[in-house]
């Protein structure tokens, strides 16, 4: 099983039962719940129908889990049959499904364009970003898990929290005592030192990295490719200074910072901006030892 | 219940500078936002940051390329608080740390943009709207300002006196995504609105998936009027199949448009003979169109921007990021084929009606961004003139929330100033259905202590939620599809009376069917299905006083094209298009564009590119 299911099932549904005292709204939602079920396997079947004598059809099995709903507590599989069109992504296959056979089908998503960083999920076994994951490179049917290693709060959605903490944890932000005199005068910064921290500047904090990193699934506390990527970006800017870069180097030193990697690559091939995350980390290793040196 | 000094609503580019304003000028201030600050739309902006930056270029050569892009419609005082501010706010953000494209110098690239007479946008390669959000975020974080994200505003707590003028907003109520709680955010200072576009009213937009105008719907029904709405940038370039949006600084650095015929059609047509492809976007993309229904388009739907010849590079130097969306989008490769591209909603110049501090016509309501109107923009947006507004205009509401005092305003809200009514009958009926509610049917509450405003607010929204939850009846998405289809068929580029008269009926029609939409998920864990449907209320309200400003102008100004008014009409039209909700019978009224600034005044010129 790649998802982790909250621990405190009967918690929630405590929650539930408490928030549900009016009985007749209950019995209305309980009705509603019903029908919405029958309505949803009636269509279904309809679907499946259609699907057989349609070969432009794909078929999607999505993860689903719902902590309050009856029939969706056990984590199960729900197929879709989704018209193809050229250009599909897996974001548009999700989002048809849910306008037009279940309403109730829950993933984040937003910009459509790779940069927002909602829609990262388990797509035939690798972390992709729906977005710009298309139909035609995936064999079918196509399985649509939510994030592993995270808690899962419903459907394809997961529990960010633990990787806010983990990227908040680095002193993500640009500290320096060294700016220039004139108050409309910018820091100079060369074109090479731009380019050294271009690649670790586009991270959209989708989590993929996280989720397909072993090392991190053992060990709540290690920062992450993510997290320690964002040190990186001001470790290797020149307009910090030296005297920062030593500090920044003590944050990624601790007992669960960059030596916790294991050079697995993992987080690298997943990455959908192509950020080195291997080698950032790898060059920090190493500018972390050279400044033991110096220091010895 | 949660307190604080001052609550910002939504934490794209706006928000967040509005909050670390308000910060640094004392107060303690929360931000509430449905998404995740960074993932906030701000980060898909591409091009740049238009400042005078360098000596040979001036904040008033800046002021009068906006002016002129306005069409004049923009509110000098505004204009030219934007361009004097926007240099201190760019250095602010490299201070911050944000990393710019720089030149052999050291010093931050500028590059060419649309209508601009110096090269003064200011990016960091083709991702200057990521740069910027996360370098904000990164302060924010510093800072430790508390962020309520994925939290989605329903209401503004106002008072409910008749005429909204007199109005107090005291705060806002919020459901918890995640939790499915109801829960009322006191501000005791302000509310700064801070919500972005409204790009979901239409169907081939740039916006994200979120960008429903919840702001400017709130506040248009808890009194505010809507300004300018009639006034939609559709972008030159984005991609066909999903508009994605390719940024201007393609034609910045040289890129060219061809038609079906292999004609450069933006000169050899005569649509802008001096600039060519960088002309005003509403220029470039009316070109576009006019190519397409003359035949001239490939496959009868696009052009092609071809950028082969900067070389590979240039290309990955300063646009890389194009190349990613092209492939990833389109499946084209920008650097060995041309790639397809067509007009697309872009951006909303209009919103909620603000003078240059951010203030609303409502009493402790503020708004900055995209989802206000100050007027910076007027009838047309420059390219690399909306990051800076979001900075300037973010900090400026900020610190006035916050309680600092930046002297009286120039540019009126609501009807302070000088105003006319508009004369002018709709064949169709607006409105709420069923007519005219309580006062401030949507934010108001009847009483007037902020305790017990908020509290009635809670409640209403708790029942609405409950009843959207419990009963039965029809889905949210056919409405919403429906709205997009007959805004981007009928409200688009080119406009024409009937069609506008029409969508107006189809725009009642989709009012008629919301009265029945219901939810059919009924879980209180991450039910985006309620919020869908709830956001879905907010396009419906937007599309209808765009179209009613869209049907009233009977002129052709910047981005609004009439079939019927082929010309600038300056002695009528030099006003500001205004739509109040009066409690569900909108009204429609005009206040005139101030074009006198601190030591000039913009004469109305021809605008020529």
């Amino acid at each position: 099983m790649s998802t982790q299911i909250p621990k405190q099932t009967e918690e929630s549904s405590e929650t539930e039962a408490e928030t549900d005292v009016a009985s007749k709204g209950d019995e209305r939602r309980a009705e509603k719940r019903r029908r919405a079920a029958e309505e949803r396997a009636r269509r279904q079947a309809e679907e499946a129908e259609k699907a057989a004598a349609d070969e432009d059809t794909i078929e999607l099995k999505v993860f689903r889990y719902d902590p309050e709903v009856e029939g969706k507590q056990e984590p199960r599989f729900d197929t879709f049959h989704v018209p193809f069109t050229k250009g599909m992504t897996v974001l548009d296959a999700l989002m048809y499904s849910r306008d037009n056979y279940d309403s109730s089908l829950t993933f984040r998503h937003s910009c459509r364009q790779a940069v927002c960083g909602s829609d990262a999920m388990f797509v035939n076994g690798g972390q992709k970003l729906a977005c710009k994951t298309q139909i035609v490179d995936l064999e079918e049917p196509i399985r649509v898990e939510p994030l592993p290693h995270a808690e899962v709060e419903k459907d394809l959605v997961v529990d960010m929290e633990h990787f806010y903490d983990q990227m908040e944890a680095v002193e993500p932000y640009f500290q320096t005592d060294e700016y220039p005199d004139g108050e409309l005068e910018e820091q100079r910064q060369t074109r090479e030192n731009r380019e050294k921290v271009k690649m670790s500047t586009r991270c959209i904090w989708c989590g993929a990295c996280m989720s397909s990193c072993n090392i991190a699934a053992g060990d709540n506390e290690y920062l992450g490719p993510a997290a320690i990527n964002k040190a990186y970006r001001f470790a290797m800017d020149e307009r910090e200074g030296e005297e920062m870069k030593q500090k920044r180097l003590e944050i990624i030193e601790q007992e669960h910072g960059v030596w916790r990697c294991q050079t697995q690559f993992s987080c690298t091939e997943v990455c959908p901006k192509d950020i080195p995350l291997t080698e950032h980390i790898q060059e920090l290793k190493r500018e972390a030892v050279k400044n033991n040196l110096k220091f010895w | 219940m949660h307190e604080h000094d001052v609550i910002v609503v939504g934490a794209g580019g706006a928000g967040l500078r509005a909050a670390i304003a308000a910060q640094e000028a004392g107060a303690d201030v929360a931000i509430v936002s449905k998404l995740h600050p960074v993932r906030s739309h701000t980060g898909a902006a591409e091009g740049g940051i238009n400042a005078a930056l360098r000596d040979a270029d001036s904040w008033q050569d800046h002021a009068y390329d906006t002016m002129k892009g306005s069409d004049y419609l923009g509110d000098a005082p505004a204009v030219e608080a934007l361009c004097q501010e926007s240099p201190e706010e760019v250095i602010q953000l490299e201070h911050w740390g944000m990393p710019f494209s720089r030149e052999e110098d050291g010093r931050v690239s500028q590059r060419p943009f649309g209508g601009l007479s110096f090269p003064r946008t200011t990016y960091a390669g083709a991702e200057t709207g990521h740069q910027m959000l996360h370098t904000m975020y990164e302060q924010v974080v510093k800072r430790g300002v508390t962020v309520y994200d994925e939290w989605h505003v329903m209401d503004l707590a106002v008072t409910d006196e008749d005429d909204p003028a007199d109005r107090t907003c005291h705060g806002v109520v919020a459901y918890d995504i995640q939790s499915g709680e109801v829960s009322g955010f006191r501000a005791d200072n302000g509310v700064i609105l801070a919500t972005g576009g409204m790009g979901q009213v239409f169907d081939h937009t740039t916006n994200a998936v979120a960008n429903t105008g919840d702001g400017v719907a709130m506040a248009y029904r808890a009194g505010v009027p809507m300004e300018d709405m009639e006034f939609i940038q559709f972008h030159p370039t984005t991609l066909p199949s999903t508009g994605v949006l390719i940024s201007e600084g393609v034609r910045g650095e040289g890129g060219i448009l061809y038609n079906s015929e292999g004609e450069r059609f933006m000169f050899e047509h005569g649509y802008a003979n001096n600039d060519g492809e960088l002309a005003s976007r509403d220029v470039v993309s009316r070109a576009e169109l006019t190519e397409v229904n003359e035949g001239r388009g490939i496959e009868d739907e696009y052009v092609h921007l071809d950028m082969r010849h900067l070389g590979e590079e240039r290309i990955l130097d300063r646009l890389e990021n194009i190349l990613h969306l092209a492939e990833d989008f389109e499946g084209a490769d920008g650097l060995t084929e041309p790639m397809p591209v067509k007009p697309g909603q872009h951006y909303a110049m209009g919103g909620i009606e603000t003078n240059e501090h951010g203030e609303t016509a409502i009493d402790g309501l503020y708004a900055a961004g995209e989802c206000a109107c100050a007027s910076v923009h007027g009838a047309n947006r420059l390219g690399g003139n909306a990051l800076p507004e979001l900075i300037v205009f973010g900090k400026r509401a900020g610190r006035h929330a916050a309680g600092e005092d930046m002297g009286e305003a120039t540019v009126t809200t609501g009807k302070d100033g000088e105003w006319e009514a508009a004369d002018y009958e709709f064949e169709i009926e607006v409105g709420e259905t069923g007519g005219k509610g309580p006062a401030a049917a949507d934010g108001g509450a009847v009483a007037s202590d902020a305790e017990s405003v908020l509290g009635a607010t809670v409640e209403r929204a708790k029942d609405r939620v409950d009843e959207l939850l419990a009963r039965k009846g029809r889905n949210h998405a056919e409405i919403r599809s429906k709205v997009q289809e007959t805004m981007t068929a009928n409200v688009n580029v080119f406009r024409e009376e009937g069609r506008l008269e029409e969508t107006l009926g189809d725009l009642r029609e989709a009012r008629e069917a919301y009265k029945d939409v219901a939810v059919s998920d009924p879980s209180r864990t991450f039910n985006t299905d309620l919020i869908h449907t709830m956001e879905t209320r907010n396009i419906l309200d937007i599309a209808e006083a765009l179209t009613m400003g869209a049907l009233a102008r009977k002129e052709f100004r910047g981005a609004h094209w009439r079939k019927e008014h082929q010309e600038r009409k300056d002695e009528n039209w030099l006003k500001h298009t205004l739509v109040s909700w009066n409690d569900g019978e909108p009204e429609l009224w005009y206040k005139p564009t101030i074009l006198e600034g601190e030591n000039k005044t913009y004469e109305p010129k021809s605008r020529s590119y």
